[in-house]
């Protein structure tokens, strides 16, 4: 369909300032793994310190890079699937709100006023136009939702009485309103704690508490990362795969979605496993909750499984009885058409595999004893948002900005190796995290500079190979990045050879099911929000009433005196 | 739905019902349980080591950016020890490496975890939450004779 050029502007606006702050995202990842296994041996290097470079590295890939590219999806999947126009001052609104934000955030972490990671525990406190920053990005990220989306849902419903929404369209706008739900405790920790706290306005916070509230936002957020790429993978793969294959099932895939709707919340406290102040058999019910949420990827797992093997053998029938033969026609490698985003969607799939595995292992309550904190969780995140989620996002954004702006894809041979390269990198980071991770390497930590420093009291020389296996693991990933960059920026900078649309490859269904149930959204949205409330009533009790003794005043990176209390009346404690 | 994708969900729940039951198993059957909320020991200000009997310990951890308090402890092999940690400042993290003791040290709380010495040894102890610039010095062990 064609598209009003002020609304494409800012779709592909969307996505390339999006990829440009990704680029020095992925510079901060090579830093890391050399900083850690000793290759630079320095509290910093080109005037940005480790831990600065750290938290640069995590909210620009998982905060700005992720919430940005997935409204940019949400806009084309709605525009699309709808076809009712997007309004453009709602969508400039928006998008310059989440620029802004993200500069505002930008200049506090360049600046070093910002070193608390992206997770900014207190009380560590940042400086205020990091949280002021980050809230702008957050609220415009909900301005499309409001004023595009759900009123063009609702008029599509009321002129279309009787059919399902689209696929996308449902999956989307679950995600989104997930996204809204999930943002309610951590808009709390930062407006009543954080920011008071770094504005002055109050001398202490209780790290607990903003601990709870971060955490109740921080695992749901991880399916709004996800829920944009299983919606590719329901639409797009199976379509791309032959040029013309089908979703096995679409009830299965409204089914998951529902499913994540409700089991994406009350699960935060796997987070907290290792934390005081929080009665072990509260933490015991989120992990059965984290197990549900397994659920619904173990569903997909078999769906597009399922989809993929129809698609093959409806394109291959000689292979109608093999097993596993029809796995081998699977094109990992084509440039015909639109095959090359196989390679995406594939690569991401395989790194999911174990990602799901090691989650598995991380919610198992007692098990997370042995992980918690060690390197094994980023090789674990490394695999899910840094494997299958970026990976979709980078196959789509390529194909978006092609299709958005009329060119034809530039370098598709680097295009088609880069995930591939990206999918073996991160594969052998995962292994050598993971595995030293058992072996208790930490993470977040310069460890080059102690640890891994034979010079060092601290030296540990067991953990040395598999940090230094992580060096090369990362070289191949940053090699991988810059195949698919030099295409991207190769497409975007090319001359237009046709009209610009806005298409998206849609697979029909199979097995296409009403399932009335699952059609009306406010009751799931209203049961997944009470059972959000009923399973942190009891933890919330015990870190504000029963296990936390007194607030904390706040520091900063820097020095173990506190910035926000006079020294003096800290002592009186 | 149809019968292929029944039997991929049935045999999803069932795997994830085994895995729980193991869990819950270890933890209320064989104790390896994750820390609760404790209210009996109040946050203290100092850390020491108590000895209760030739063979049973309790130590108070204080974390502090960037250090343990005690440093390096001495004990018999065969102890049991009952740690209590909280911290000074920041959050802290507090690792045992070779045990099942992973606790978080939060200002204004105490953590507690039990874990029996067998075999002698350096036991390292490695703060794993970011406390600051100098979290990547932030150590300390306990050597089991
Ligand atoms: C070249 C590619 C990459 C490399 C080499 C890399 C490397 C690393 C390393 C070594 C760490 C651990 C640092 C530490 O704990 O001290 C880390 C953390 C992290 N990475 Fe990456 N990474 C890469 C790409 C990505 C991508 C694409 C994403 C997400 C979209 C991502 C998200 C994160 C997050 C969220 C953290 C945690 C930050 C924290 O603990 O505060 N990384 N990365
Ligand atoms: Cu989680
Ligand atoms: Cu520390």
């Amino acid at each position: 369909m064609r598209v009003d050029s002020s609304i494409r502007t800012v779709i592909v606006g969307e996505i390339v300032f999006a990829i440009v702050l990704l680029i020095f995202g992925i510079y901060h990842g090579l830093m890391q793994v050399l900083y850690r296994a000793g290759v630079i041996k320095s509290m910093s290097f080109l005037g940005i310190e480790y831990y600065q470079g750290l938290t640069l590295h995590g909210v620009i890939n998982v905060i700005v890079f992720t919430t940005i590219v997935i409204v940019a999806l949400g806009n084309a999947v709605f525009l699309y699937y709808l076809q009712k126009p997007l309004r453009p001052a709602v969508q400039w609104t928006s998008f310059i709100m989440m620029v802004v934000g993200t500069l505002m955030a930008a200049w506090a972490m360049f600046t070093g006023k910002a070193n608390v990671l992206y997770t900014f525990y207190p009380p560590l406190v940042a400086h205020w136009t990091f949280y002021v920053g980050a809230a702008l990005l957050l609220v415009g990220s909900v301005i499309p939702l409001f004023f595009d989306w759900l009123p063009n849902y609702v008029s599509w419903r009321r002129e279309n009485p009787d059919k399902k929404v689209p696929l996308a369209v449902y999956g989307m706008l679950i995600n989104h309103i997930m996204w809204v739900i999930m943002l309610v405790p951590v808009v709390i920790e930062v407006l009543f704690q954080l920011l008071p706290l770094s504005l002055g306005l109050v001398q202490e916070v209780n790290p607990s508490l903003a601990r709870t509230l971060f955490w109740a936002f921080g695992h749901p957020v991880v399916y709004f990362w996800l829920l944009p790429a299983y919606v590719m993978l329901y639409t797009v793969l199976p379509k791309v795969v032959t040029g013309d294959g089908k979703l096995y099932s679409d009830g299965a895939a409204r089914l998951v979605f529902i499913l994540f709707l409700i089991f994406s919340f009350p699960v935060g406290l796997h987070h907290q496993f290792t934390e005081p102040g929080i009665t072990n058999n509260y933490k015991l019910i989120h992990s059965l909750f984290t197990f549900g949420v397994a659920v619904p990827s173990m569903l997909t797992a078999f769906t597009v499984a399922a989809s993929l093997e129809y698609s093959i053998k409806s394109k291959y029938p000689e292979l109608k009885n093999s097993l596993f033969y029809w796995w081998t026609k699977i094109p990992y490698i084509s440039l015909e058409g639109d095959k090359w985003l196989v390679s995406y969607f594939m690569a991401g799939l395989f790194l999911f595999f174990v990602g799901g595995v090691t989650g598995i292992i991380n919610a198992s309550y007692n098990m997370n004893l042995v992980v918690h904190n060690t390197s094994f969780v980023p090789g674990h995140f490394h695999t899910t948002v840094g494997g299958l989620v970026t990976l979709v996002f980078l196959g789509m954004s390529l194909y978006l900005v092609s299709k958005l702006t009329g060119k034809d894809i530039k370098f598709k041979g680097l295009a088609v190796i880069a995930p591939w390269l990206w999918w073996q990198g991160m594969l052998i980071f995962e292994y050598a995290m993971s595995v030293a991770g058992i072996h208790g390497f930490p993470r977040r930590t310069n460890t080059g500079l102690t640890y891994l420093n034979p010079d060092s009291p601290l030296y540990r020389p067991e953990w040395v190979g598999y940090a230094e296996l992580s060096v090369f693991a990362g070289v191949l990933i940053v090699i991988g990045f810059v195949l698919w960059a030099i295409s991207f920026f190769g497409t975007l900078l090319s001359s237009p050879v046709r009209e610009p649309v806005l298409e998206l490859p849609s697979a029909e269904a199979y097995h296409d099911e009403k399932m009335p149930a699952l059609q009306k959204l406010t009751p799931w949205v209203v049961f997944s929000s009470l059972l959000f409330l009923v399973s942190y009533i009891p933890p919330l009790y015990d870190v504000t009433k029963r296990g936390v003794f007194f607030d904390s005043p706040g520091y900063n990176d820097k020095s173990p005196v506190p910035i926000t209390k006079p020294p003096a009346s800290s002592k009186s404690e | 739905m149809d019968r292929a994708e029944r039997t991929a969900l049935f045999t999803a729940v069932t795997f994830l019902g085994i895995f729980f039951g193991l869990l819950v198993y270890a933890a209320k059957g064989m104790n390896v349980d994750v820390p609760t909320c404790i209210t009996d020991v109040k946050p203290f200000t100092e850390g020491k080591v108590i000895q209760h009997a030739p063979n049973r310990y309790e130590i108070h951890y204080l974390a502090r950016m960037w250090y343990f308090e005690p440093s390096d402890v001495e004990i018999p092999a065969g102890s049991t020890v009952d740690i209590y940690l909280t911290s000074a400042d920041v959050i802290h993290g507090f690792h045992i490496d070779g045990t099942n003791v992973n606790l978080m040290a939060i200002p204004g709380t105490v953590a507690y975890a039990r874990v029996k010495f067998d075999k002698p040894g350096v036991y390292h102890i490695v703060c794993h939450e970011y406390c600051g610039i100098g979290h990547q010095d932030m150590a300390t062990k306990i050597v089991v004779k």
